[in-house]
């Protein structure tokens, strides 16, 4: 292990700095290759033809006429790729292109590749579809009521995609010995991940049989386990290269129809093909964020401490598995790791619509109920005559505890983010003594470092990292890992520079190339840094210990008297002694033969023992506080956001700067949930599927944001580090509509609010109507009898995983 | 991406030889000037031409002559962030100023010219969409289909006029020299626009806009306020324009209240004109003036934003444009 580099920041040469990023100058300049960057000899373009219909059957597809088009090379069919797929082994629905039923409008129903790209959407036209339309369900309502059609065969229960019922102690009691119980309900609309670049794939099939797909994926190693399976080829023959993904936030987790379709259609006709998403498609692919109406019941003591909390969850799935199976327990797992719940009920559904299928955006499934749990811990504040920074910081939970559902919380820097924030808006000054109009909220939240369990049930490694060194001194680092923007190159060869003590300059990193690099499980769940961060320096170590052997022969002295930093191996006490890493690594070669090390990373097996207990587990837990202040025109709604101050627990911060860009990045993309984004639907279509209709904030609405790092080093991160991607989002719509709340007196229980909505705000409480804009209810469920789990501390047998 | 269909592109480098080529192909042509509206249109395929008649490289299109005092000339093919640079316009009418500034995003408005603008195409969320998109709904009236999907029931396509400059326009009093194979023709900028999202303008098929010519603006002040989502690329939901001239003793002498974004056609508000010229401003005038804003507009749900909360805002915009040239507190 390494001995000096833990713990302390003080003998760090690289951790903990504001480097740039290894891939800066590329990004910069434009030299960074992206998917639809690339261009091969003889390529050819594909275009798909989608279904305009939400719900229908295909009842004959005739493609004669596209056939004809002269400049039509190849056309692909549902049938001709018929095998299903899904990212989770428990939602196998998918089909590379629909086979006999669409479920959405858009989904893919042929393929053509053609000399053009114009050529092959002019010739997708000339595919003649005739369909048998169904009924179709765009509403959770319309997918509880079983008198409607059945969009899939299999589900928990007809529309039900999935139901989960857990109870972790007892609920009941905990609210008797509530002095004080809310309930509420909220909602929070669906919205789309929106990064830049629109997804890209290029297939390219060689004589010799083998395959390779470059993609802009962020999980090359599913995409690859996708495509043998749907090509019925052995995953050898086959190569996944994931290029730099300009942006992903989710978006490019799961296995797609068009990475399916130019793989195919490049073997039939022997040619490369290129297939880029235009907007709207991307908007069509989706995976986005569940929209996910909410009730929640909790329990509290007279000081604010909850009792009891039970929580449902009733989440619009779209038409697709995709990620919702752990989007549902995600919308029950998080509510444990801030405040303290002694006894908590979860009971989620998950319903198939005919809208494209969501999934994972930054935060996956969490942002939700944090929005709810936040803004209900504002309610309760008042209503017990409490302050909402003491009903949060009187009651977080502790370190090195289990949660009542079993997540093992190693380090909460929460106190202190709560302590920052409070501090550096002047909360205490200001509170309660703004001009009218203007108002001040303060929300939580929390995030994984990294999902403790893979996707598919198997007991390898979460992350593999592989270091070879060269003679000439440069050091080349492998692993399966994607930058997706966040900086996961970087990361790896700021790990390993720190490591072996060379420069940055030195180092080159080879990732995300299922034929080169070993596996990483790709960039969700906010846990590359973690695991490959921790996978880098397990395999850097190792070659370090051979060097430092090497040079303490030399320098007659232990190896563990040695230190590495610019390219040199030194002794501590008397840093004149020392040798050039070049040396020390040819020497090293000369005895040890070529120097190659690998390093692998496993999460710890997580606590819980019930079903379900797999989503929710992580390494470790960031932690967030925000606090808001905005004003609010009366006469028009519009709001204006003034500051926003974000105190984040990322652990260690290997690179603050990046840190910070992520915070930014999250408050942004916060915002944008918060005031405007929508992904709605009218007629069965998406409503507005364009970068123009679809708000998201520009340059123009985004505030000056404030983040403040708070680093709580935990053991189990890489230096310390935990995570810094997803997590800084949580917080920002509850503090929107807290502080909405303060400036004008209005509940808004749901998200996002727009001027419009928060005008009607203000009307209904100037006409004297509940001044509150949310949803009115939930809808009827037979919910299925609770799974009962023992709480940790009545279950011995699990205390002290 | 979505591509552009094949077309030619015709580069006239006069009016008469642009008037010339559009006439030669009739029907299957159409100007382009910035192409910020065309092009977009043609990839998803709401403008079929086979053929553009490019104005970049009409030099008299890009002249603005005159002063203030006697009134201006604006060329068609004058770039909207050159109307924000021109000290005629700076100096004289910030009304143009304000109107030009918030359109779209500074590289659209290094493209995008007056002329275009002003004959900028109707919007509809159900229009502005691509082929496949429109074709899932069936089309609409506007194009290829024969229902209105914001009013089933109604014989005219209600799509929302959207240009910036329209109302300004309107509210100047400005004027526009159009060029066509018949000659010259000068009319009143509100006299180019219908209620109607499908012919929404009155300019005849060989037509060129050549200039805007505004009058003198002496003793004039105007402004513009525009409502959207977003303080960038969103077109206006609701724009107000006024143009006003007060007398020495601070009386209204003579005032132009135009609203865009809120029917098919801008509009002037001329009931306004009528309460307000010759009078001291107050608050009741203001307000009368005001509430009727809420009343011409047609806020329908063809646009972003609830269509209530649209028509709600056109008194504020009305009352806060005109309280900012009164230089009233809002
Ligand atoms: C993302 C985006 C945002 C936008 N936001 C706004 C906005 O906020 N406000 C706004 O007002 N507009 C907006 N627009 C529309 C448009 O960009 C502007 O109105 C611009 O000024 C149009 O000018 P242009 O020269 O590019 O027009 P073009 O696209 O070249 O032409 C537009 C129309 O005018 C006709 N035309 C052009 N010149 C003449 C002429 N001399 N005589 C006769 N007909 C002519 C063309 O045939 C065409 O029908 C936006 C467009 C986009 C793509
Ligand atoms: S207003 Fe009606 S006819 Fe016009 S574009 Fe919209 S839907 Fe089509």
């Amino acid at each position: 292990m390494i001995r000096k580099k833990s713990g302390t920041s003080e003998s760090l040469h690289v951790i903990g700095k504001n480097l740039p990023k290894v891939d800066a100058m590329a990004k910069v300049t434009g030299e960074t290759l992206f998917a639809d960057d690339l261009f091969l000899p003889r390529m050819l373009y594909a275009k798909a033809l989608r279904s305009p219909h939400a719900h229908a059957r295909i009842v004959s597809i005739d493609i004669s006429r596209a056939e004809s088009h002269p400049e039509v090379r190849g056309i692909l069919l549902g049938k001709d790729l018929p095998t299903k797929y899904g990212i989770l082994p428990v939602s196998q629905d998918e089909e590379a292109i629909a086979v006999d039923r669409v479920r959405y409008v858009g989904e893919m129903v042929a393929v053509v590749a053609a000399t053009t790209e114009w050529a092959a959407e002019e010739a997708s036209e000339l595919i003649d579809v005739v369909y048998e339309p169904l009924e179709s369900i765009m509403t959770v309502e319309e997918g509880l009521d079983e008198g409607k059609v059945q969009i899939h065969e299999y589900a928990d229960h007809h529309n039900i995609h999935k139901m989960v019922c857990l109870e972790f102690g007892d609920v009941d009691a905990g609210f008797e010995e509530a002095d004080h119980i809310r309930e509420d309900v909220f909602f929070y609309e669906g919205n789309t991940h929106l990064a830049l670049e629109q997804h890209a794939a290029v297939a390219h099939y060689r004589k010799d049989g083998k395959l390779t797909l470059w993609s802009s994926t962020q999980t090359p190693h599913y995409v690859h386990r996708a495509l043998s399976k749907v090509l019925e080829m052995p995953a050898s023959r086959i190569r996944v290269i994931a290029t730099p993904n300009g942006g992903g936030f989710g978006g490019k987790t799961d296995p797609f129809g068009h990475e399916m379709a130019v793989s195919k259609l490049a073997m039939l006709t022997g040619r490369p093909v290129k297939f880029t998403l235009t907007r709207e498609e991307v908007f069509y692919a989706h995976r986005g964020r569940h929209p996910v109406l909410m009730w929640a019941r909790t329990g509290f003591a007279s000081d604010g401490a909850i009792t009891s909390m039970h929580f449902r969850t009733f989440l619009d799935g779209g038409g697709y598995g995709s990620y919702g199976v752990a989007s549902t327990y995600y919308t029950g797992a998080l509510q444990t790791v801030t405040y303290k719940v002694p006894h908590y009920r979860f009971e989620g559904v998950r319903v198939f619509t005919n809208k494209p299928p969501c999934g994972p955006k930054r935060g996956h499934g969490t942002p939700q109920p944090r929005f709810a749990l936040e803004v209900q811990l504002d309610k309760a504040a008042e209503d017990l005559g409490i302050c909402p920074i003491s009903i949060r910081r009187d009651h977080l939970v502790e370190e090195n505890t289990l949660t009542a559902n079993y997540l093992r919380v190693t380090t909460c820097g929460l106190d202190e983010c709560i302590d920052r924030v409070v501090e550096a808006s002047g909360w205490r000054e200001k509170k309660g003594k703004l001009p009218p109009g203007r108002g001040l909220g303060l929300a939580c939240s929390s995030y994984l470092s990294g999902a403790g369990l893979p996707i598919y049930w198997n007991k390898m490694p979460h992350s593999g990292v592989q270091i070879k060194i060269d003679r000439g001194g440069g050091v080349a680092v492998f692993c399966g890992s994607t930058d997706v923007g966040q900086g996961s190159d970087s990361v790896l060869a700021y790990t390993v520079a720190e490591v072996l003590g060379v420069t940055l300059g030195d180092i080159q990193v080879f990732t995300a190339d299922t034929d080169m690099t070993p596996v990483d499980l790709g960039s969700y769940s906010s846990r590359v840094t973690l695991m490959t961060g921790n996978a880098a320096i397990d395999a850097a170590t190792k070659l370090r210990d051979l060097l430092f052997e090497v040079a303490a022969e030399e320098l007659d002295c232990e190896p563990d008297e040695l230190d590495a930093h610019d390219n040199r191996i030194f002794v501590c006490e008397d840093s004149d002694r020392g040798l050039d890493f070049i040396h020390v690594a040819r020497k090293a070669e000369a005895k040890f033969g070529t120097l190659g090390s690998v390093g692998s990373y496993t999460p710890p097996p997580s606590a819980g023992r019930f079903r379900g207990a797999g989503v929710g587990p992580s390494p470790c837990y960031s932690y967030a506080a925000c606090v808001m202040d905005l004003s609010v025109d009366p006469d028009t709604g519009q709001t204006t956001i003034h500051d926003i101050w974000l105190a984040y627990d990322c652990g260690t911060a290997l690179n603050p700067v990046l840190v910070v860009g992520q915070v930014e990045g999250s408050v942004y993309m916060g915002l944008g949930e918060a005031l405007m984004e929508e992904q709605i639907f009218r007629r069965g279509v998406h409503k507005i599927p364009s970068l123009l209709d679809y708000k998201s904030p520009t340059f123009k609405e985004m505030p000056p944001v404030h983040t403040l790092l708070v680093e709580r080093w935990d053991p189990r991160g890489p230096f310390g580090a935990k995570e810094a991607g997803q997590g800084p989002l949580l917080p920002v719509p509850p503090a929107y509509v807290n502080a909405l709340y303060d400036a004008t007196g209005v509940r808004f229980d749901r998200v996002p609010v727009g001027p419009d909505l928060v005008l009607e705000g203000l009307e209904r409480k100037r006409k004297g109507r509940e001044p509150r804009v949310g949803p009115k209810g939930v809808p009827a469920v037979q919910w299925q009898p609770l799974d009962k789990v023992p709480l940790p501390s009545q279950n011995p047998e699990d205390e002290g995983v | 991406m979505l591509r552009l269909p094949p077309f030619r592109y015709l580069s006239p480098r006069s009016l008469e030889e642009a008037v010339s080529m559009l006439a030669d192909h009739g029907p299957e042509a159409m100007l382009v000037a910035g192409g910020t509206d065309v092009y977009p249109k043609m990839r998803r395929r709401q403008f079929e031409p086979k053929v553009l008649v490019g104005l970049a490289r009409v030099g008299s299109l890009r002249e603005v002559r005159g002063t203030p005092t006697e009134g201006v000339s604006i060329g068609a093919g004058v770039t909207l962030t050159q109307l924000t640079r021109q000290a005629e316009i700076v100096t004289g009418y910030s009304g143009v100023v304000e109107g030009a500034e918030v359109i779209s995003t500074p590289q659209l408005r290094n493209m995008g010219t007056i002329g275009g603008n002003l004959l900028v195409d109707t919007r509809c969320t159900y229009y502005d969409q691509t082929y496949q998109w429109r074709k899932s709904i069936d089309f609409c009236m506007k194009k290829e289909g024969s229902t209105c999907w914001v009013a089933p029931g109604s014989p005219r396509c209600l799509a929302v006029t959207s240009t910036d400059l329209a109302p300004v326009m309107m509210s100047l009093g400005a004027r526009l020299r159009f060029v066509g194979p018949e000659g010259e023709r000068v009319l009143d900028a509100a006299d180019l626009y219908r209620e109607d999202g499908i012919h929404y303008h009155t300019r005849q098929p060989g037509e060129i806009l050549a200039e805007i010519l505004l009058p003198s603006a002496e003793g004039w002040s105007s402004t513009y306020r525009k409502l959207r989502r977003r303080e960038a690329f969103d077109f206006p939901l609701l724009g107000v324009a006024v143009g006003l001239r007060t007398g020495a003793g601070g009386e209204i002498e003579d005032v132009r209240i135009a609203i865009g974004g809120v029917g098919s056609a801008p509009q002037l508000i001329e009931e306004a004109t009528e309460i307000l010229c010759g009078k001291q401003p107050s608050e009741e005038l203001i307000e009368k003036v005001a509430s009727m804003a809420f009343r011409s507009s047609k806020a329908l749900d063809n646009t972003d934003l609830i269509p209530i909360y649209r028509k709600k805002m056109a008194p504020v915009f009305v009352r806060r444009a005109l309280r900012g040239l009164l230089g009233l507190s809002p």
